[in-house]
């Protein structure tokens, strides 16, 4: 249960980042979610994403709607603010946040009832505006907290646990994503760490609009012979079109790869990404291309992974607004209250 | 016999919208104002962008009277579709001015009016050739007409025209010329002045002129809101599109150039509070624009912010419902839905500004309210005063009023080891301290959730704490009594057992009728509520009177029974005054209903309403 304590107690030798934090600070609470759950694998993953590029935590701020994946970041990153608000609402309560102060990152975690369902219209507005955030929705065909019922992203013709069969067409998140303006999109599996981990610190990276469709079993109402949302379906289904190395700013990187098969995409920070092409014909930078691989390989019954488009050079939100570089919840009276004098003269102007 | 009345009469314009009228009749009634004599103008418009009617009021009154009157005793009738409804409106012995370019039988008319023709349309098809101008050098040319015919001076109009076109000089000369062919016009063919007219005056003082949305506007700047979050609803549009033309004019970085404040149009009401909660949950101070629509979309949000306890200001300004309702009429009936917004145990803090001066003082003051309390603050307008320009005390700031931030742990407290709870009510008055997100590096981290919780923000499902958090929840809204704008009591000449509570833009009507009523023989202590929750000034001023009447814009009497409810009043001493037809409430109203009432003196409790 989340009200039990974790035990305090650490290896003295315990391995550090480079700020001298454990891989324990940027824990949260035990998780209260079904033992095997794909969404504590995507906790895991943050976390480790998070470590490992050694960010101060509590410059993080962590929103989500309601859901069992909304419930998740309770047990990620303890030292960061966190928000569960309310149902299908992650996106604007975060576009908000950052329209506030602008120097955060912020980590949005949904579900596809919360994103694709009751917040689908939030979800593209946030996704069009271009704010700076990392969108993860934990994608698992169903609803877990009320036991079962198919999602907006069911595929036609999967089967719930009782053997009703799901008539309506499916939402594809990364197609939605990519055709309202995200500027980094990817899909992964719960399952695949190696994928998942460098895929989440690029986004943390990348400055505006990132989404992940992480497609995360549920172990207790989608994990069944005829769901196409399972650990074995998406294993054997999955097709990714590349695999990444994410590389800090300070590591050099090595030119050792095949021309054509390699590719290094640079991040805002001074990072890159070491694209690793399973798929030689598929470019990253091309949303239209984008489009034609999710679609291509749909129709042959797979599950597309990877990084499927990247915009290196993005705007985002405060940069359409033209805010300042300050967080505008530093100002204060002096830089927002125009003062009498201004007011005397709007008087003069009003008889 | 035609109506004789110096400074005190009512002119109704009936156009069409689209037609250009409104800035010409803004200059009719601005002109008027500078020549010391207050005006009241209304817009009466209907939910459409051409070719509708739509109809501007402007009420003259020398006393000061700032309340829709009723009736019309000059009618410029420059619609023909509402020619009959129009002419019908107007008092015995009153005037009409007409476009008489095409003959209007004389059966149109009534016998007790005094017709004033002229042909407005044959005069521009002579001086005009373009369409456009054709049509908009009508509008000045009336205008022309009626300074004759009031005696206005034409002086202050053509330095109006020349405020209005500064910059765009060529436009002045034109303007002026079709001024002066509308007075030269009026001044061959009638006797002028008529009955009804103008006399220069010094009633206006050091009075200003404008909208309450425009005030409210300008009261977030100088509050310190940041963020603005709306979605496009009449009548509450133009205070967020106000607020982006002052924040250009007032809050640009001068070296940078970049914006101090950041605006977004959602993409529905929903998506705008959430953006408000987001921004104030982050420390900025945030705020929304809307209509009850819009506050019924945000409900389930309300209650977050009530309980996670989140700043959240949120301009309504009220329209008639319900549903659609009547969308570009005016109304007070949101007013338990403000009060108690959201599913669950919640209460709200209301602020009722009476007019643009307490619309920008509000305004201001909901922001300071907001962060003090860590809770929604609605500031309840209505169209009335937010789409009118009204006369008001000029707009006062301190500049050494400092932004009360409330209760916000920063890094140093956190740094120094004070204790910190989320939830906690460290001062006794209910109000526990935040921080802000990325305060400091390891210490004062929180949940934020709408499920229960602890006083240290951590989830919990438990019946103590649960209770124990909503009990301290109600001390803070006991503790907000002392800091919401007082009622303001109005006492009668004499001694009297009756009282009338009224508020926001009831007000001038009911300034007006009370005058009325004390001159009638009747005296009635009045009190104008301008907060909720209500302090124990109100329930003491009920408790000194037998009866009480609660005058209000909505057909519940939803102030009433907030009063009821809140303060434990018995229902009988309470007779509601209940004016809700869509046309702002009017002196002659309140006086015959509570003169009805009075003089019936069957029981109290009773309903007296306008249907």
């Amino acid at each position: 249960m989340s009200f039990l304590p974790k035990p305090k107690f650490r290896h003295p030798a315990i391995e550090t980042n480079d700020l001298g934090f454990t891989h324990r600070d940027y824990e949260g609470a035990i998780s209260t979610l079904c033992a095997g759950c794909g969404h504590d694998s995507i906790s895991a993953a943050i976390i480790k994403a998070v470590y490992e590029l050694s960010l101060p935590p509590h410059r993080i701020a962590k929103l989500s709607g309601i859901g069992c994946s909304s419930k998740t970041p309770t047990y990620f990153l303890g030292a960061s603010h966190g928000f569960n608000s309310v149902h299908g609402r992650m996106p604007s309560v975060l576009t908000g946040a950052n329209l506030a102060n602008r120097d955060l990152i912020y980590l949005g975690v949904s579900g596809d009832g919360d994103s694709a369902s009751i917040g689908f219209g939030q979800f593209a507005h946030s996704i069009r505006r271009g704010v700076n955030m990392v969108y993860i929705v934990e994608n698992n065909g169903v609803y877990g907290l009320t036991k079962g019922q198919f999602s907006a992203t069911s595929d036609k013709g999967s089967k719930n646990k009782r053997g009703v069969v799901n008539n309506d067409s499916p939402i594809d998140m990364v197609s939605m994503a990519i055709e309202l303006g995200a500027t980094f999109v990817a899909r992964s599996f719960s399952g695949d760490k190696t994928q998942l981990v460098p895929l989440i610190k690029a986004a943390i990276e990348h400055r505006g609009a990132a989404f992940i469709d992480c497609i995360s079993p549920c172990v207790a109402f989608n994990n069944h012979e005829g769901s196409t949302k399972s650990f074995d379906y998406v294993r054997a289904h999955n097709a990714a079109l590349n695999a990444l190395d994410f590389i800090t700013p300070r590591a050099p990187i090595s030119t050792e790869y095949e021309p054509g098969t390699t590719e290094i995409v640079r991040l805002h920070d001074g990072s890159s990404i070491r694209l690793h092409k399973i798929d030689a014909s598929h470019n990253v930078h091309d949303r239209a291309e984008a489009m034609s691989a999710i679609h291509r390989h749909k129709a042959a019954g797979e599950i597309v992974t990877g990084l499927l488009y990247i915009d290196e050079d993005p705007q985002d939100l405060h940069t359409n607004l033209g805010t300042i570089a300050q967080p505008l919840n530093e100002l204060n009276a002096p830089e927002l209250s125009p003062g009498q004098a201004l007011l005397d003269k709007m008087n003069a102007a009003l008889r | 016999m035609p109506i004789q009345s110096v400074n005190d009469f009512v002119v109704r314009f009936a156009n069409v919208n689209g037609s250009g009228s409104a800035s010409a009749n803004q200059l009719f009634a601005r002109s008027i104002m500078r020549m010391g004599v207050p005006v009241s103008p209304r817009n009466i418009f209907p939910s459409n962008i051409q070719g509708l009617p739509t109809w501007y009021e402007v009420r003259i009154s020398e006393a000061g009277h700032m309340g829709a009157r009723g009736g019309c005793d000059l009618l410029v009738a420059m619609n023909p579709e509402t020619w009959g409804e129009d002419v019908a409106d107007i008092e015995p012995g009153g005037y009409i001015f007409y476009d008489s370019s095409r003959p209007v039988p004389k059966s149109a008319f009534r016998d007790n009016l005094t017709i004033l023709g002229m042909p407005l349309t044959e005069i521009c098809l002579k001086h005009y050739t373009d369409p456009r101008q054709r049509q908009l050098f009508k509008n000045i040319i009336y205008v022309g007409a009626l300074a004759a015919l009031l005696d206005i001076d034409m002086a202050e109009i053509e330095k109006l025209i020349g405020e209005q076109f500064r910059g765009k000089d060529k436009l002045i000369a034109p303007n002026h010329q079709a001024l002066h062919l509308g007075y030269d016009y009026a001044k061959a063919n009638f006797a002028c002045p008529i009955g009804v007219h103008l006399k220069r005056a010094n009633a206006v003082g050091d009075l200003i002129f404008l909208e309450g949305n425009d005030a409210a506007a300008l009261g977030a700047v100088y509050g310190g809101a940041t963020v603005c979050a709306w979605y496009p609803i009449t009548p509450s549009t133009s205070l967020a599109e106000s607020f982006m033309a002052y924040c250009k004019r007032m809050r640009i970085d001068k070296e940078t150039g970049k914006n101090k404040f950041a605006i977004v149009q959602a993409e529905d009401e929903l998506s705008s509070i959430g953006m408000v909660i987001g921004a104030a949950w982050n420390g900025a101070r945030a705020f929304t624009a809307t209509s009850g629509p819009g506050i019924s979309l945000m409900q389930e949000f309300f209650g977050l912010a009530y309980f996670a306890e989140i700043p959240a200001v949120v301009f309504d300004v009220q329209r008639g419902g319900p549903s659609t309702g009547i969308p570009t009429r005016t109304q007070q009936s949101d007013i338990l839905l403000a009060a108690y917004a959201s599913h669950g145990d919640t209460k709200h803090i209301l602020l009722f500004p009476e007019d643009p001066y307490e619309c920008f003082e509000f305004g201001a003051q909901a922001f300071d309210l907001a962060d003090r309390f860590q809770t929604p603050v609605f500031v309840m307008l209505d169209l009335d005063i937010g789409s009118n320009h009204r006369m008001c005390k000029p707009l006062k700031w301190d500049d050494s009023r400092q932004l009360d931030r409330g209760k916000v742990m920063t890094a140093e407290d956190l740094e120094a080891g004070k204790e910190f709870g989320r939830y906690l009510d460290v001062d006794g008055d209910g109000i526990p301290y935040r921080t802000y997100p990325g305060t400091h590096p390891k210490r004062g981290a929180y949940f934020t959730r709408g499920t229960t919780k602890d006083r240290y923000a951590r989830y919990t499902e438990l019946a103590a704490p649960y209770i124990d958090n909503m009990e301290r929840l109600l001390k803070k809204f006991d503790t907000a009594k002392k800091y919401v704008p007082g009622p303001v009591l109005r006492k009668a000449s004499r001694k009297t057992d009756l009282g009338v509570i009224y508020f926001g833009s009831t007000s001038a009507a009911m300034h007006e009728a009370l005058d009325l009523l004390e001159a009638d023989g009747m005296h009635i202590d009045a009190l104008r509520v301008r907060a909720f929750p209500f302090s124990a000034e109100v329930s003491d001023f009920i408790a000194a009177h037998d009866r009480v009447f609660v005058v209000e814009q909505n057909r519940d009497g939803q102030l009433r029974t907030l009063l009821m409810v809140e303060c434990g009043i018995d229902p009988a001493q309470l007779t509601s005054i209940a004016h809700y037809g869509g046309v702002p409430i009017t002196a002659r109203f309140i006086r015959k209903a509570m003169s009805d009432a009075v003089n019936k003196a069957t029981g109290a409790g009773r309903k007296e309403t306008i249907g």
